[in-house]
């Protein structure tokens, strides 16, 4: 009997339609190939540094670090990337494969329409054909990102079933793929779904944990003590965190969306929520009901709005190698207004999750301390979700 | 022999899918009672799932509705132990993966069999990930049901090896879901089916037609038809029995 594949301790696997299994597979078997293959490195290299303007930069936030009186407090500026965001680099890194594979159409998911313009920047980049799923709810939550994408030359379909946000557009985009698997790439967004895709875009985000190594050994000569990101499905953590799995004395610490709390319904913290399931082609935990039925999650953050997290992130939980923390709605705005004020840095809603949770915990390290925070993308996009949060109507 | 080799035993099979709850339950029992009595040889009970990744736009509606409703695993269990006091045609489960494992895939297993069902279908565990529960039905007397697709290829002859009850022939790419054409060549993949395996291959996805379920029974065993039935349900609502068995009894005859 063949085995499962790509498992994190129970964690994973592939939980598809039997339509989809070869695609997978050949899948696994191109990138096995060319993650090893001197070509593809140096084209995505070149690709990271000259269109994405990598490495990022790692910023000592001083103003910050003096207001919260503790650890000094380092950014990892994945928002200074090229569309805004880190998804750039798995897309990068998928699309070049996807090409190299011989298919011409990439299909992808999107929550805050981050990943979306990504795909479809890639695609416009190297002449591909692109369409974009994006919840119905979250095309009226993010409609600049909407014309972005329209304007990079993706088509976008607004998914209308089930809760209108990000977990139905990875189910209709997994609809779609196995209506049409020949010519079409998948270019899933975060670390989830089924194998290989929470190991390939681990891989491609891992970059971020590499740089900040390498930054924060040249700026302080040692390990940062704890790095922390959000997570939705977990990709900008899982980059984070990757290169810092073997150093046991960096603390790592994921923050959840909890939406207007965790003990409300209108929540997104699965780990805080959720518990063991199948779903969306992998084993992890998922909120649901106690007959297994996928929640409706909220949270003000369209890219946290998901129900999952990605099975290697379930596996550090389960270890115990990670922490995740809920952050709640308010205290996300609050961080997204105190950032752009202190540092004069405006985050995206998802990474004001991150800040909030490092404004808790810097004043109780010690000065001596180091804390870096992935600022995963820039809080343009969220402006006016934000204002109308605080009551002012404004337009777009 | 499960009781599902019954169902291919009288000729090609006709297998309607019928989502349990769609639009409630009573109306669910009188559905498959209608489609027994006019020839279904073995019927596919769906169980409400919230985000059905493998179906189209008729059964995602169809799932709402009956999850809207009130639909629990425990009363489609109800319904089941209803059914067999004189329903007598072989019963299968189609659900997804979470339904079962939520359930605690061997509680939900024992309880499928002592409802009286013989099998169960999970169209997101794919031969890789049957270990989860393939050991547990066998364990009960259920045959975990076996997909193969189009792009199956080199996949079908393992696949075909370890099937059990049935294999499940999907006809087409994409989901569940009416199409005017299906132009896979079924036959082959039959023929490789029976190099490896004497179990029944029906057909699924996309047959509406007497026409279309005759052509595909005539290269396998038989013809499942779900979203076109569910389209009747839909419009006919409370009213649905009579109109559901006397589309079976064409579908049967057709044959």
């Amino acid at each position: 009997m063949a085995q499962s594949r790509g498992r994190f301790g129970i964690h994973g696997g592939q939980y598809i339609p039997e339509t989809l299994m070869n695609a997978v597979i050949e899948l696994e078997e191109a990138y096995n190939h060319y993650k090893n293959d001197p070509e593809f490195n140096r084209e995505l290299t070149d690709l990271f540094n000259n269109y994405a303007g990598r490495p990022s930069r790692l910023y000592f936030a001083k103003k910050m670090t003096e207001d919260l009186g503790g650890a000094k407090i380092y950014l990892k500026r994945e928002d200074l990337n090229h569309t805004g965001a880190h998804k750039i680099n798995n897309v990068l890194g998928q699309a070049l494969l996807a090409r190299k594979m011989g298919k011409t159409r990439l299909i992808a998911e999107t929550g805050a329409g981050q990943h979306g313009v990504a795909t479809a920047t890639a695609a416009a980049l190297m002449g591909m054909e692109c369409v974009v799923f994006m919840g119905e709810e979250d095309t009226k939550r993010q409609a600049l990102n909407v014309y972005r994408m329209k304007l990079l030359g993706s088509d976008v379909i607004p998914v209308k079933t089930g809760t209108a946000t990000l977990k139905d557009a990875v189910s209709e985009a997994m609809r779609e793929w196995t209506n049409r698997i020949s010519d079409t790439h998948y270019c899933l967004g975060s670390v989830m779904g089924p194998h290989p895709f929470p190991t390939i875009v681990r891989d491609f985000q891992s970059v971020i944990s590499k740089e900040i190594k390498e930054q924060v050994l040249a700026a302080e000569g040692r390990l940062p003590d704890a790095v922390m990101a959000c997570v939705g499905g977990g990709s900008n953590a899982i980059g984070t965190f990757y290169h810092f799995i073997e150093d046991e004395g960096v603390q790592l610490i994921g923050c959840e969306a909890a939406g207007r709390g965790v003990d409300t319904w209108e929540t997104a913290a699965t780990v805080a929520t959720g518990k063991l399931g199948i779903f969306h082609g992998m084993k992890s935990y998922f909120c649901q009901d106690e007959y297994g039925q996928i929640a409706p999650v909220y949270s003000i953050s369209a890219g946290l709005d998901y129900p999952g997290i990605g099975p290697e992130h379930a596996w550090l939980h389960d270890i115990g190698r990670a922490q995740y923390v809920p952050i709640t709605d308010e205290q996300a705005v609050e961080a997204f207004e105190y950032l752009s004020r202190m540092e004069g840095i405006i985050p995206a809603i998802e990474s004001a999750h991150a800040v909030a949770y490092a404004r808790e915990l810097a004043p109780k390290m010690r000065k001596d301390q180091i804390l870096v925070i992935t600022i995963s993308g820039r809080g343009d996009k969220d402006c006016a979700a934000i204002a109308r949060y605080r009551g002012e109507d404004i337009s777009e | 022999m499960s009781r599902i080799r019954e169902a291919f035993a009288h000729g090609k099979a006709f297998i309607p899918f019928i989502t349990c709850g769609d639009p409630d339950l009573d109306t669910t029992a009188a559905i498959v009672r209608a489609a027994a009595a006019a020839g279904a040889d073995l019927i596919e009970l769906g169980i409400p799932f919230s985000d059905p990744t493998a179906e189209g736009p008729v059964i995602q509606e169809a799932n709402i509705r009956a999850l809207s409703g009130g639909v629990t695993t425990d009363k489609v269990f109800d319904l089941a132990r209803e059914l067999r006091k004189d329903v007598t045609v072989p019963l299968v489960f189609m659900t997804y993966a979470n339904v079962v494992f939520s359930y605690g895939t061997e509680r939900f297993c024992k309880t499928a069999a002592e409802a009286g069902m013989d099998g169960i279908i999970l169209p997101d565990v794919p031969f890789e990930e049957k270990g989860d529960f393939d050991d547990i039905c066998r364990q009960y007397g259920l045959d975990l049901i076996s997909l193969i697709a189009p792009t199956s290829n080199d996949r079908i002859a393992m696949i075909a090896k370890e099937a059990s009850g049935f294999i499940y022939i999907v006809s087409s790419l994409g989901v569940t879901g009416v199409r005017s054409q299906i132009t896979t060549d079924i036959g082959a993949m039959v023929s490789i089916v029976r190099e490896n395996t004497d179990i029944p291959c029906a057909v699924g996805f996309g047959i509406s037609t007497p026409e279309q379920a005759a052509a595909m029974a005539a290269v396998s065993d038989g013809a499942i038809v779900g979203s076109a039935i569910i389209r009747i349900i839909a419009q006919y609502g409370k009213d649905a029995p009579e109109q559901v068995g006397r589309y079976v009894a064409q579908m049967k005859a057709a044959l």
